[in-house]
């Protein structure tokens, strides 16, 4: 049996402020799943995304891949899990679009002609081969998310680690993207609060609570479980 | 509108946004050599390199006006050291010092509004410059969009809660600015932050790779030493005929 794609073992994080971000933390995820992390802000789930590529380092176990994740095995991993972040901006930094995208290629010593080619795989997997020489600060929002997560896709990560994807998306941007990740093969991990594209997107949800996983199960029981939802109902404003 | 004054060399098309920045850097060089060693009939020569420059303009499409106007920018610097040589009794070394900074100001800014930064940062770097000081300045222009982009944000929001503009306003807002100026940089600390873990969770260790490397063509040669052979012509013909 092959072994989990993600595989986390009793892992604690203490910010150097003292915050207990993470208290023991178990967790898989297997080749082809999709699991949304819910959880209200400052649970850790985002903390939690950090350690798969060691972005934040803890105690406990963390394998990807049956890796360990670990700094001589940096390389390996950091090529295995893509991660993307939040806010777009903090992602996209080289000057075209295309050499943005190829940023992570020419660093696992990819050669430039190979790199570009790629690259412009990966724009036009997310549909933005168009924008491949503009500056990435005159993309739109949703624009600027395609562009980050091709950086991602053309690196072929077995893992995606999305962070608040539909952050700064309208609506119709936001069912794009959930269009465009239901497509692609790789396991995902989404931190979202974003109920409607987590159940576009993933298979099960997993709900932090103080550092600590609280449950994990089916996106509906969770929801109802721990009252997850805003729904607006118009009836509501005659009370 | 913050962002179009940053970006302004992006977004032209121009006959000499098509050379390679190198034969550019390399003919900027002759000219402020020539420039700067122009001793002899310092007011025909000076005029005679600033038509050389102006024609440069014309024909690169930079506008002429706004180029004279930005080429302004650094006499507040060169008027203090042109004062006190004036002031020392040397009007003919205080007149040189404004009247040479201005016209090398002039060309610089003719090779800026031509050339977008990342291919003038990456001409310096094969000119032997430092890489850790281009990667930076790199880093700085692309980052200036996010920083003035933030410090818009924050003068709307002051502006929204600040009442209407008047002198007791401007008086609010300049003490409203000192405060915001340390929020923007701890904000832009942040971001920093942010993006150095972007970074490493693509593979950085340390070293940004280009995925072009520029070609110099016959055009590019051809083009430097027009430029440079027009400069040197015009300060002799200058020297010569006065």
């Amino acid at each position: 049996m092959p072994a989990p794609l993600v595989e986390v073992q009793g892992l604690r994080f203490r910010y150097p402020d003292g915050t207990q971000a993470l208290d023991g933390i178990d967790f898989t995820l297997e080749a082809g799943e999709s699991v949304a992390l819910f959880g209200s802000n400052g649970s850790g789930k985002t903390t939690f995304a950090m350690h798969l590529n060691r972005l934040l380092s803890g105690e406990g176990i963390v394998r990807i891949c049956g890796l360990p994740v670990v700094a001589s095995n940096m390389e390996a991993i950091r090529s295995k899990v893509g991660m993307v972040f939040q806010d777009a901006d903090s992602q996209l930094f080289m000057p075209t679009v295309l050499e943005d995208v190829a940023f992570g290629l020419l660093n696992c010593g990819i050669a430039p002609d190979e790199a570009a080619s790629n690259a412009l795989a990966a724009l036009e997997a997310v549909g933005m081969a168009a924008a491949r020489d503009r500056a990435p600060y005159h993309l739109s929002a949703g624009e600027k998310k395609r562009v980050a997560l091709a950086g991602i896709l053309s690196m072929s990560p077995e893992i995606l680690v999305l962070d608040e994807p539909t952050t700064f998306l309208d609506p119709p941007a936001q069912r794009t993207l959930a269009d465009l990740l239901r497509g692609l093969p790789q396991a995902k991990i989404v931190v979202t609060h974003n109920i409607r594209f987590a159940l576009a997107v993933c298979q099960r949800a997993v709900f932090f609570e103080r550092g600590k996983i609280a449950a994990h199960g089916r996106i509906e029981e969770i929801v109802a479980r721990f009252d997850w939802d805003f729904a607006f109902q118009p009836s509501n404003l005659d009370r | 509108m913050r962002r179009a004054l940053l970006d302004l060399p992006a977004r032209r098309s121009g006959p000499m946004d098509g050379r390679d920045a190198r034969a550019k850097l390399a003919a900027l060089l002759v000219v402020l050599v020539v420039i700067s060693t122009a001793h002899r009939a310092l007011a025909a020569t000076a005029a005679a390199l600033a038509l050389v420059l102006i024609a440069g303009c014309l024909w690169a499409r930079v506008p002429v006006l706004a180029a004279l106007r930005r080429a302004a920018v650094v006499l507040p610097f060169t008027l203090f050291f042109a004062l006190a040589c004036w002031v020392a009794g040397d009007t003919a070394r205080a007149v040189a010092l404004v009247v040479k900074s201005y016209l090398s100001c002039l060309a610089v800014w003719l090779v800026i509004a031509t050339t977008p930064l990342p291919a003038l940062l990456r001409a310096l770097e094969s000119f032997g410059a430092p890489r850790f000081l281009l990667m930076v300045a790199q880093f700085v222009y692309r980052y200036l969009f996010v920083i003035t982009g933030e410090a818009a944000r924050m003068v709307d929001a002051a502006e929204a809660r600040g009442g209407s503009p008047g002198r007791a306003f401007r008086r609010l807002r300049f003490r409203a600015a000192a405060g915001a100026l340390a929020v923007l940089f701890a904000r832009s600390y942040a971001r920093a932050a942010e993006v150095h873990r972007a970074m490493l969770a693509r593979g950085f260790h340390g070293r940004l790779q280009n995925l072009e490397s520029p070609h110099f063509r016959p055009a590019d040669v051809m083009f430097a030493a027009i430029a440079s052979l027009a400069t040197v012509v015009a300060r002799l013909a200058a020297e010569r005929l006065t």
